[in-house]
């Protein structure tokens, strides 16, 4: 029995259908209601929802075999995990936004808004840039227009919500796609049925692309 | 009577392990529990988290509770080049990776250390391997080579935190990135190749050796030929399929220089056993030897655990106040020695399970 956590939401949808595609169907996963676990017992598949950040825990804890979690989250987490597959959806970028007009001189600290504080350091630590780390849990995009923050670090994807806002992208740090990935000790004990599925959602993608 | 269902896991292992190194001629190692930190200080990146628990001793010096056995071995190596054979029990001091916070952790291993050739380094291997089924028989260890995935490196470009970056792509079968960042980095189409097929490259060890032979970089063939005759000592000591090549194992370059392996059982959600070659860790503490050995983390079998008994005890023997003890005595001795376990009490416990209770006035 393959385990598979799946993150809640749009993103989890599309994934599903192209699971589905690639001969891994669970109809029960399309009605709507609060159950969380899905069986195939003829495929030897098992669907769970996850919240999309707490995908590569599961895996990385071993009670998904495999799963699907975006770029951000891996780069943030940095889970002891395989990462097999680009899906090549749920595609966006991390990027550094400010308001319109900001120019950093570097004379002074740097404050910089995110829920990615690993991910922020990592690139300000790269370019030598010293800075005060802000860490908000939602609406980013308020820090630097009430002045709380010089720039911010989030997910970009189409740009409306920072133009809305009167925000401009400054720089981008990394794209983001969303990944297959597997746990390690159960890549080891079901090698044949890992790699089986990952061979039918590539053929997929290949399809899509 | 000496009941072998009362050990746990890891107390099963350390006995039957101690048994199994002793056999191949390996000697104890006992060591402090507390090393000069300086000895960290000077080796940080080889330990797995650099974060130690340190005090001062009473002359001021500054010490640390180990977080590491293999450096406090090596530490103790003379250089000589005489092989020095040793395993241990040790407890370690570690931040786990989990609730960032230091834990106690149970290790055991071996080292082997001096003038060693490709018989000790199968041996090693074998001890692993051998090591892994003592506590269960559905286990696979994965062998990878350090010589192999640095010369691929190494041809590919000579910027360090590119070549770490791209290991660690290697370590996560993240075949997609590593062609991104070759093509973003400007390596020849062929180089890349190599470092993608490394990262793919896993497997029954005959198989991978036949891959591998296709693409192996030609400053690495000795370290190809090291895996052949690896392969070829360990398939007529009749080791089969659960021991393979993988070359996704990699561990810090810096270090390690030669084979490289971990091993992974069945229920546990990652792996309980690494190793490999540090020829270049002895090398920068000044001794010119070879050295290889490994760890299991025996902390971690706790998930393969039984369950517990339904019942805390067989008997609940209670008695009153004016019971002679003797009598009492003398009958708790009777039901224990009829195989029974038995808490004996004037009252009723709370959280107690037991089987049966039997009451004496």
């Amino acid at each position: 029995m393959l385990n598979i956590a799946l993150p809640k939401g749009r993103l989890g949808e599309k994934v599903y259908d192209i699971l589905e595609r690639a001969g891994y169907p669970c109809e029960a996963i399309k009605a709507n209601g609060r159950k969380l676990i899905f069986e195939n017992s003829e495929q030897g598949i098992r669907y769970f929802w996850v919240k999309p950040s707490d995908v590569s825990i599961y895996v990385e804890r071993g009670a998904a075999d495999i799963g699907i979690a975006g770029k951000d989250i891996l780069l943030e987490y940095t889970p002891d995990v395989y990462e097999l597959l680009d899906l090549k959806i749920g595609k966006c970028r991390m990027a550094v936004a400010a308001k319109k007009g900001f120019r950093d001189d570097g004379r002074k600290t740097l404050k910089v808004a995110t829920k990615f504080v690993n991910i922020t350091k990592k690139h300000y630590s790269g370019i030598s840039r010293d800075i005060d780390i802000i860490k908000l849990n939602g609406s980013i995009e308020l820090a630097p227009i009430l002045g709380l923050s010089d720039v911010i670090v989030d997910i970009v994807e189409t740009g409306s919500t920072l133009r809305e806002n009167d925000l401009d992208v400054v720089e981008t740090i990394v794209p983001i796609s969303a990944r297959l990935i597997a746990n390690k000790a159960s890549f080891k004990f079901k090698t044949k049925e890992i790699e089986n599925l990952v061979q039918g959602v590539r053929l997929q993608i290949a399809e899509n692309d | 009577m000496f009941d072998y269902k009362l050990l746990k896991s890891e107390e099963l292992a350390v006995f039957k392990l101690r048994a199994l190194y002793r056999s191949y001629g390996y000697l104890p190692f006992k060591m402090s529990k507390f090393e000069d930190y300086d000895l960290y200080a000077r080796n940080k990146d080889f330990l797995v988290s650099d974060r130690v628990i340190t005090f001062n001793d009473t002359d001021g010096r500054l010490l640390a509770l180990k977080p590491d056995v293999t450096l406090s071995i090596i530490k103790n190596t003379k250089n000589t080049g005489d092989k020095q054979k040793v395993y241990y029990n040790e407890n370690v001091y570690r931040v786990s990776g989990s609730t960032g916070q230091f834990k106690e952790l149970l290790q055991t291993g071996i080292e082997c250390i001096g003038n060693i050739d490709i018989a000790d380094i199968f041996e090693v291997v074998l001890l692993a391997s051998r090591s892994l089924s003592t506590v269960s028989e559905d286990y696979v260890l994965d062998i990878s080579h350090m010589g192999i995935v640095t010369a691929a490196l190494s041809e590919a470009t000579s910027d360090k935190s590119l070549k770490k970056h791209i290991m660690q792509l290697i370590a996560e079968k993240n075949s997609h990135e590593i062609s991104e960042i070759c093509r973003q980095n400007g390596i020849p189409e062929d180089k890349a190749d190599v470092l993608v097929s490394l990262s793919r490259m896993y497997g029954d060890r005959c198989t991978v050796l036949e891959r591998l032979s296709r693409i192996c970089p030609e400053s690495a063939q000795s370290a190809l030929l090291e895996l052949r005759q690896l392969d070829s000592l360990l398939t007529s000591s009749g080791i089969g399929d659960s021991v393979r090549f993988d070359f996704s194992v990699v561990n810090n370059m810096k270090y390690y220089n030669g084979i490289v392996f971990k091993g992974f059982l069945s229920g546990i959600c990652e792996g309980v056993l690494a190793g490999g070659e540090y020829d270049n860790l002895l090398e920068s503490m000044r001794i010119s030897s070879r050295g290889i050995g490994f760890a299991l983390y025996l902390d971690l079998l706790v998930e393969l655990d039984r369950p517990g008994s339904e019942y805390d005890v067989d008997v609940l023997l209670l008695y009153s106040q004016d019971c002679a003890p003797e009598m009492l005595v003398a009958k708790k001795a009777e039901l224990i020695a009829s195989g029974k376990s038995v808490y004996s009490s004037t009252e009723i416990p709370e959280k107690l399970t037991y089987r049966e209770t039997i009451k004496l006035d």
